[in-house]
């Protein structure tokens, strides 16, 4: 991909210029998108997100531990929801995401997603449980910063910044589900899901499966958060740049930073996804 | 339950120890593999169950059990990833059979197995103070069934050893107790899993064969999750490790 050419598409002036009258039709193929996830969903999918509009805005547990099992299950629904609604409008915007490897690829993405979020409805006690929230309205312009639905470079490189901020948030959560084992063997079924969407993602834009360093390949800058930190130089006391391997290729510098994942805070992800969330139910 | 695992041993007549295992493993199983449930015949044995560090014991270096164990048998298997990747990285054909883009991806994979099986290792090290009785040592590989100069063949031991792996890492993490081994598994795992897609996706990039039925479930949007005794199975049934090892305290 010509990444100077993708990074000039978000300098486009066009592109703020014309936000207010492209927000509005993109509310419009919003709620194609939505009518649309109902008919792909599976029925007992579809009853749960049917349900009525008492839960919605329910207000984030205020006495709850934010470290408890829950708020993290809880936190994983709402970047489900960010993640499924995005590649939902995305298939269903025509001409958006072109036939082959890639319609194939964001096909199976939003049904695992689906698959995910149904799954953690179940483990949160399905939707008449107070702990449910329903899925919030989501601004993917970002208040007019981004166009995603009529740039496919643009949807591409949100798709990114969203399966690797899912992949870290998974990974930051899972010490809290430790006192429920099955619980936290989900969850890190999930989190292996979306490391390999993650990497399918960056392959589509031309870019590595895996994060070098804390280099967000091309995004724009408000990306950046979700990279901070993926640089970390030392693992368990080793420092990475020293390692070395008899018998084979000297090591790569630098290839230590890509060989782990970093874990992002509760606060960190909240930040992350709150740009595409107006009244964000998590605070 | 307990199990014991021991791998086939190829060498005969190495040493008296291992040519007594090929015997006692081929009489009592026939194929080398030895599953026991746990049951009232281990009286004989020397094994403390309550000390759960690795460890040789009968003989053979056992896992161990609790989250060293567990780290023991990531430590293993991330062993074997690295072996296999600097066979590949190394083998004569490596730069012809494959194209650009896909040897900086094994050449990738392999720098980040190396470096996986170092931190294990160090961490395991700092858990053990060092003690080098309790730290696996350095195992033992043979491919004999598997031609380097074939890009199928490799590339698809790949995907095999990429997505056992990744369901190891899912399998085990439930077993962990301290949250910052957690961590490290999960900074691991992920990369691993980002892994198996790109060599699936080498493979076969339609269809969305990264997060194919096999290895992710269609209807929960799960990868699958193995326990290590399953895994270690499967990696017998590979024959690529040819070191004996057991796993008495892993489930």
């Amino acid at each position: 991909m010509n990444i100077i050419k993708f990074i000039e598409s978000f300098t486009d002036d066009t592109t703020y210029t014309q936000g207010a009258s492209r927000r509005q039709s993109l509310n419009q193929i919003g709620n194609l998108g939505k009518k649309s996830i109902f008919a792909a969903l599976p029925t007992g999918l579809l009853t749960l997100l049917l349900v009525p509009e008492k839960s919605q805005g329910a207000p984030a547990l205020t006495t709850a531990d934010t470290n408890s099992p829950t708020e993290a299950l809880r936190l994983a629904l709402l970047l489900e929801y960010l993640d499924s609604e995005f590649y939902q409008t995305g298939l269903d915007t025509n001409g958006l995401i072109p036939a082959g490897r890639d319609r194939d690829s964001f096909t199976k993405i939003v049904n695992n997603e689906y698959g995910h979020i149904n799954t953690l409805v179940q483990a949160l006690g399905g939707t008449n449980n107070s702990n449910y929230f329903e899925r919030p309205e989501f601004d993917y312009t970002a208040g007019g910063l981004f166009d995603p639905f009529n740039n496919y470079d643009q949807f591409l490189a949100l798709s990114q910044s969203f399966e690797d901020t899912g992949v870290r948030a998974y990974k930051g959560q899972s010490p809290n589900l430790l006192s429920q084992p099955d619980l936290l063997q989900a969850a890190l079924q999930i989190h292996a899901a979306e490391s390999r969407q993650a990497a399918e993602v960056r392959r589509l834009r031309g870019a590595k499966g895996w994060i070098q360093g804390n280099n967000r390949d091309g995004l724009p800058a408000q990306a950046q958060p979700v990279y901070n930190g993926e640089d970390a130089g030392t693992q368990a006391g080793v420092n990475l740049g020293q390692v070395t391997n008899a018998g084979g290729p000297a090591i790569r510098a630098g290839a230590g930073t890509e060989a782990f994942d970093e874990p992002l805070t509760r606060q960190q992800v909240l930040s992350i996804a709150g740009m595409f969330i107006p009244n964000n139910p998590l605070g | 339950m307990k199990k014991t695992l021991k791998v086939q041993e190829a060498f005969t007549g190495t040493t008296n120890r291992r040519s007594f295992l090929k015997i006692s493993g081929l009489a009592m199983a026939g194929t080398g593999l030895l599953l026991a449930g746990c049951n009232d015949d281990d009286n004989d044995s020397q094994i403390d169950n309550n000390n759960q560090m690795p460890g040789i014991r009968n003989g053979v270096f056992d896992f161990g059990g609790g989250d060293i164990g567990i780290l023991t048998y990531a430590y293993a298997l991330e062993q074997l990833g690295a072996n296999f990747y600097t066979r590949v990285v190394n083998g004569n054909t490596f730069g012809s059979m494959f194209n650009d883009d896909e040897q900086g991806i094994l050449a990738d994979l392999y720098n980040h197995e190396v470096m996986h099986r170092e931190v294990l290792k160090q961490t395991i090290n700092t858990a053990v103070n060092n003690n080098q009785q309790q730290l696996l040592p350095n195992l033992d590989f043979e491919y004999s069934g598997l031609n380097f100069n074939d890009r199928n063949q490799v590339l698809n031991t790949a995907k095999q050893l990429k997505d056992t792996g990744v369901a190891a890492y899912n399998g085990a993490g439930k077993y962990l107790q301290d949250a910052a081994n957690l961590v490290l598994a999960g900074k691991i795992v992920s990369v691993e899993a980002r892994h198996a897609s790109v060599i699936r996706s080498l493979i076969n990039p339609n269809d969305a064969f990264f997060s194919a039925p096999d290895v992710v479930d269609p209807a929960t949007g799960k990868n699958d999750a193995k326990n290590p005794s399953q895994v270690l199975n499967e990696v017998n049934d590979m024959g690529f490790i040819r070191t004996d090892f057991t796993s008495n305290y892993l489930s």
